[in-house]
């Protein structure tokens, strides 16, 4: 039975997290993330979970209590943001390559410096390369459903790998939505118990964890670590099929909106989607073929698809939550306009940063968008391909 | 406590030959000498902080470690042993582990000192129920004898190095075991392998199966940092207690208590003359070194007696 409620992204992954029950939970409060580990510790201070509850001195203790936790046999969970996120990194590599399935809910927040509180996903794409599976979310009802399907997803043992779950920090954090809940026995049936085939504390199989991996080991090592991330596209999608059977609500790559017929595209990740969504509706309205294409996956990347999905537009926007001071676009951009490469006809590609730091983004800027790709379907001129949205200077 | 150490040497090994640590190493010793005291039906979850230890232990595919094994990164052993700990708990609550297990870390004076220092002071103040054990060679020895702030001084090292001048490193050691100490845990101790290993040996049981967190500060000599003939580490480790440079004492539940006190102290010389890393303040001129570390020693000396009971 579903329950509707009103939440906020951070107590619908409280309560994800509440209904999962997770062995440990190590935290550490961080602007926007710290709502996370605050209800959760009222849920533990009124035994509502079983949770250990390890409220450590740094970000980078609690992704190692996360570590010690899983690598012990234990389901590990935690959630950080921006500078929490990048004092982890060191860490990340490791719970990636000791194949530790842990989850972290990870609410985007720009990194210093400056130091900024607000959103942009310079702090998980900055973690990209870490053997992370990186799942996005729109708005709260997709933080929640995400949420769930993380620990299968994981965990599968095809793919073993931790999760990190992104939400929009205040966007998607803070900001109260309807939401439609999983009953508390329907969340545990669906997410299962961890049942590791190796761990510290299997009694009658000591396990050795995080060798000094020389020269003729290493690189096997990291070639499985690359294949568990191919394998982790299909279980992706095997978990979203089984969550679409319980729920009805579908989830794969990315989301296609109004893409049948697009002419020209706009591809972006996150809660700006929406925004995106509502301007190609009022475009569609006035005849104009547009389209929207949100990506939920980033890590693994879905090339292929991607490709695919985008073959047929004439022009494309890439929108980039992220500086990746490459000078030649952001992180999304380069990985899409990769995509593209291996097509015969591929569209033209333009690449806007937009958002830094929490600047707003509204329906107008997208027109503008929209605009700018028709402009260059009728004249043919790329011009600039590398732009920087709303910048008060230009 | 009966204590035979013919008999505590026939326990089976749990850390067991085929490492590559150097010879005349004390980290191999201070790890035998503490897995020892645990219980033999005990069992154990072993971190260990990157170190010349863990690269020396275990390298894919072999391991020295008959317990279970982790090893993280430098700075966060303490920290990936709670993590561990706590699933313990967890899963005992669960029902899903039946068997009792103790939770020991190693690190070096590098990873506990330094860069290791805060994840330790998080997870002693959170009171998880472990052992933390320091096998402290002075010196950041894996990459290559680089001063640590327990590298005491005058130490000849390759970041502060003796030279035209500078007399080697400038400052003091850092006093980590009364720091942990500090921390008000139920048990905190120094201690190093002398005779019987009777000391390390009495420590390292309360420290396991003390409740809470605990921590021990071993001396672990380093021949190659050190610069000394490798046979002669056990006599490295008399000298520095009898010098009083490493004074054996342990605090429990607040209580300071000396475990060996040398019968003659000896001038502070006679440790220092055994290593190369000291040579310098030998030539003439610089007396004044020497004096300097005595004086040192003296008034630490003093100090830790006016804790104790």
């Amino acid at each position: 039975m579903a329950v509707k409620d009103r939440l906020s992204g951070n107590e619908a992954v409280a309560i994800a997290l509440r209904q999962i029950d997770p062995d440990v939970m190590g935290a550490f409060p961080i602007t926007p993330s710290t709502e996370i580990p605050e209800y959760f510790s009222q849920y533990v201070a009124d035994g509502l979970v079983h949770t250990e509850f390890v409220p450590v001195e740094s970000e980078h203790s609690s992704m190692s209590v996360c570590i010690g936790a899983q690598a012990a046999g234990a389901r590990a969970v935690t959630a950080t943001s921006s500078c929490g996120l990048a004092l982890m990194y060191e860490l990340l590599y490791v719970a990636a390559s000791c194949r530790l399935p842990i989850t972290l809910a990870c609410v985007n927040r720009a990194l210093s410096g400056p130091i900024n509180i607000n959103n942009d996903h310079s702090d998980s794409m900055g973690a990209r390369d870490s053997g992370w599976i990186q799942i996005y979310a729109e708005n709260n009802q997709e933080v929640y459903d995400n949420f769930l399907q993380a620990m299968p997803i994981g965990e599968h043992a095809s793919v073993r790998l931790p999760v990190m779950i992104c939400q929009d920090g205040f966007i998607t954090s803070h900001a109260v939505e309807n939401i439609t809940l999983l009953e508390d026995d329907e969340v545990r049936r669906f997410v299962g118990q961890y049942c590791p085939e190796q761990y510290l504390l299997k009694a009658d199989n000591p396990l050795a964890v995080g060798p000094y991996d020389i020269s003729a080991y290493y690189m096997e090592h990291k070639k499985q670590q690359a294949e568990a991330m191919k394998n982790a596209k299909q279980v992706i999608l095997d978990v979203a099929n089984r969550f679409e059977a319980l729920t009805g609500r579908k989830y794969g790559f990315f989301e296609e909106y109004q893409m049948e017929d697009a002419q020209v595209a706009i591809l972006l990740i996150g809660s700006s989607a929406g925004t995106a969504k509502v301007t190609a509706d009022h475009l569609r309205s006035q005849g104009e073929k547009v389209g929207v294409i949100k990506l939920r996956v980033f890590r693994p990347f879905p090339m292929e698809e991607l490709a695919s999905a985008l073959s047929h537009c004439k022009v494309v926007a890439v929108l980039d939550k992220c500086e990746g001071f490459s000078a030649s676009g952001g992180p999304l951009f380069a990985e899409t306009r990769s995509a593209l490469y291996d097509l015969d006809n591929r569209p033209q590609l333009i690449n806007y940063v937009y958002g830094l730091g929490g600047r707003d983004i509204h329906v107008g800027h997208f027109e503008e968008i929209y605009h700018h790709l028709f402009k260059i379907v009728s004249t043919g001129q790329l011009g600039e391909r590398y732009i920087h949205l709303g910048q008060r200077e230009a | 406590m009966n204590y035979n150490f013919k008999q505590e040497v026939q326990k089976p090994e749990r850390f067991v030959g085929g490492h590559r640590l150097c010879a005349g190493c004390g980290a191999g010793i201070a790890v035998r000498a503490v897995l020892r005291a645990l219980n033999p039906e005990d069992k154990a979850v072993i971190t260990n902080a990157t170190s010349c230890l863990e690269v020396s232990s275990f390298l894919y595919p072999y391991t020295a470690w008959q317990d279970s094994f982790i090893h993280s990164a430098f700075e966060n052993a303490a920290a990936t042993c709670s993590g561990v700990e706590a699933a313990y708990n967890v899963l005992k609550r669960r029902n899903q582990v039946q068997e009792t297990y103790k939770f020991i870390t190693f690190g070096g004076d590098g990873g506990t000192y330094d860069i290791g220092f805060q994840s330790l002071s998080g997870a002693m103040e959170r009171g998880h129920d472990m052992v933390y054990v320091c096998y402290d060679n002075e010196a950041y020895m894996n990459t290559g004898i680089q001063r640590s702030s327990a590298t005491p001084r005058f130490a000849n090292t390759t970041t502060a190095p003796r030279g035209q001048v500078s007399y080697g490193k400038q400052q003091n050691k850092k006093d980590m075991t009364e720091i942990l100490a500090a921390h008000n845990i139920p048990y905190a101790a120094q201690t190093t392998f002398i005779g019987n290993f009777q000391d390390i040996h009495e420590k390292a049981r309360k420290a396991i199966y003390t409740e809470g967190p605990c921590f021990l500060n071993v001396l672990a000599p380093c021949p190659r940092g050190w610069d000394y003939p490798t046979a002669e580490l056990a006599e490295l480790c008399k000298l520095a207690v009898d010098t009083c440079v490493w004074p054996m004492y342990e605090v429990e539940n607040g209580t300071w208590r000396l475990t060996c006190e040398p019968k003659r102290k000896l001038p502070v010389t006679a440790f220092l003359e055994k290593q190369g890393r000291f040579s310098h303040m030998f030539r003439k001129g610089n007396e004044w070194m020497l004096e300097d570390a005595q004086n040192y020693v003296d008034e630490k000396w003093q100090k830790l007696l006016s804790h104790c009971v």
